[in-house]
């Protein structure tokens, strides 16, 4: 579980996220949803420690991130793992050598069992025989495949995705969708899912925040969306409507 | 001002490069890598020039000690001098912070902006380190050799040069750089090496590290790192001549 309390966060004068709390369960897709530029963005990295807020409080499971020293964060971040809006993978590494990184920097495995856990992860995310293929050589579905299998290598506790399907298929959003939610639910992950696509929440969405020009402006379950009277919320999901 | 604070922020920077690796074992997979990248990589172009410039000195020399009130073997000592105490490091060193600094930047940059560097950070990866310490090492280990090699190619350049151009024969030539040979200035030239091995390194990796953007920036990261390599290349080779030889 975590949980933020009042995170506020202004670059120069512009205040980008305004006192925003909320609470992310574990085994469960938690999403951020919210209009381009409105901080969706923004409020993942603050919570991972890309950006620093200018006050407020992050948690995970009682321990304070925020507050903690380097090495601190060094090891909690071992349990947290992110997919990037631009997937980030390595373009020196190759796909086997991308997901293998985190296990060979942390773990005592050896090459065996590496390329073994390597291959399940690459499994999980439903890709097989592009092992030594580099990420130039691939698609973007199967980059963010393979963004996802890197991110689960080393078994996160937290799983974090920015905007996991954007500019793919609707078919291969899906994919991608369901990928998600089984890895969340089958590992007990508390994981995190920044996006403005509707179709995926409604697919797999189990609890979500709604963030409107930086303040949280709606929070519950996707079955409460329709009836929750919130103007934005509905003018925001009835624009993806067609 | 701005320049206190780009050095300071350039000391953080290196404060955080140069801590206990995660693992050695992949720090030096790196370094093989980094230094086939540097070292050979940069082989070619180091043994045109500096068999060039090497050439060009002996001309330039003898077209200047025309007279015949010296003898022509000092031909061959200023030409051994010249190159050994300035024309291989520096113009190497030039040379290579072109070549590696803007290969260097280039691809730190492309890390940062492609959010590279945000992944390894939320590993948990020092991604200073692990983008900068095996490129520092291996800089500082091939340059010096390449220097080397420089130096020994731009001798033979002279006396080919001299030679092909009937300036000094090549016995009179090697009778010059045997002259009054001084084991100190190879020293000093392997020290300017490992000094402008440091500098084009670290200041590119630096240069890299600090890009914020996208593409452009990342061309803009690589000339930066061009041009401030060679002022620091330029500026401590006058301190260290200034220290060393008197
Ligand atoms: N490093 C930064 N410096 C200054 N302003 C920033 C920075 N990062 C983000 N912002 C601003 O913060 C606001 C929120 O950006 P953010 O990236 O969080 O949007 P987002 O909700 O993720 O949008 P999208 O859905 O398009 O990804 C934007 O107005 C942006 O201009
Ligand atoms: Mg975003």
């Amino acid at each position: 579980m975590i949980k933020l309390l009042a995170i506020n966060k202004k670059f120069e004068d512009r205040n980008v996220l305004n006192n925003i709390s909320a609470t992310f369960y574990k085994g469960k897709c938690n999403f951020v949803i919210g209009a381009s530029g409105c901080g969706k963005s923004v409020l993942m990295k603050c919570m991972v420690g890309l950006l620093t807020p200018d006050s407020g409080s992050i948690s995970f499971d009682q321990r304070d991130f925020v507050s903690m020293d380097y090495e601190g964060k060094k090891s909690l971040r071992q349990e947290i793992g992110m997919l990037f809006q631009g997937t980030a993978l390595f373009d020196s590494l190759s796909v086997e050598d991308n997901i293998a990184f985190p296990l060979r920097t942390f773990t005592n495995l050896n090459e065996t069992e590496i390329i073994e856990r390597v291959n399940f992860c690459l499994n999980r995310a439903h890709l097989v025989k592009i092992n030594k293929l580099m990420p130039s050589q691939i698609s973007g579905g199967q980059k963010k495949r393979v963004g996802i299998a890197r991110a689960i290598a080393l078994n996160p506790k937290y799983l974090f995705c920015d905007e996991p399907n954007s500019g793919l298929d609707p078919l291969t959003s899906r994919v991608i969708d369901h990928l998600i939610k089984e890895i969340t639910e089958e590992y007990g992950i508390t994981t995190i899912i920044n996006t403005h696509d509707m179709k995926s929440l409604f697919e797999v969405g189990d609890n979500i925040i709604f963030i409107h020009q930086g303040n949280k402006w709606w929070e519950g379950d996707k079955t409460q969306i329709r009836q929750s009277g919130n103007k934005e919320l509905l003018d925001f999901m009835n624009a993806s409507e067609f | 001002m701005r320049f206190f604070q780009h050095l300071g922020t350039y000391i953080l920077f290196l404060n955080r490069v140069f801590t206990k690796p995660e693992k050695w074992k992949i720090l030096w997979k790196q370094i093989v890598f980094e230094s086939n990248n540097i070292g050979v990589g940069s082989f070619n172009i180091i043994s045109l020039i500096s068999t060039f410039v090497g050439a060009v000195s002996t001309i330039n020399i003898g077209y200047q000690l025309v007279s015949g009130l010296v003898p022509e073997y000092l031909i061959g000592r200023i030409v051994r001098d010249s190159n050994i105490l300035e024309f291989a490091p520096t113009i190497t060193a030039l040379v290579l912070a072109g070549k590696i600094g803007s290969n260097i930047a280039s691809e730190i940059g492309t890390m940062q902006v492609t959010e590279q560097i945000d992944a390894l950070e939320i590993m948990g990866v020092n991604s200073s380190q692990y983008t900068s310490l095996a490129k520092i090492i291996s800089g500082l280990f091939a340059i010096p050799l390449l220097v080397i090699y420089a130096m020994c190619l731009s001798l033979l350049g002279g006396a080919i040069s001299g030679w092909a151009s009937e300036i000094i024969s090549i016995d009179l030539f090697v009778k010059g750089l045997r002259e009054d040979f001084n084991g100190f200035n190879v020293f000093f030239c392997i020290t300017k090496a490992f000094f402008f091995a440091f500098l084009i390194t670290t200041i590119s990796a630096y240069q890299g590290y600090r890009t914020k953007g996208g593409a452009l920036e990342v061309g803009i990261s690589s000339t930066k790192a061009v041009v401030y390599s060679c002022m620091g290349i330029i500026f401590f080779d006058y301190i260290l001549s200034q220290l060393m030889l008197f």
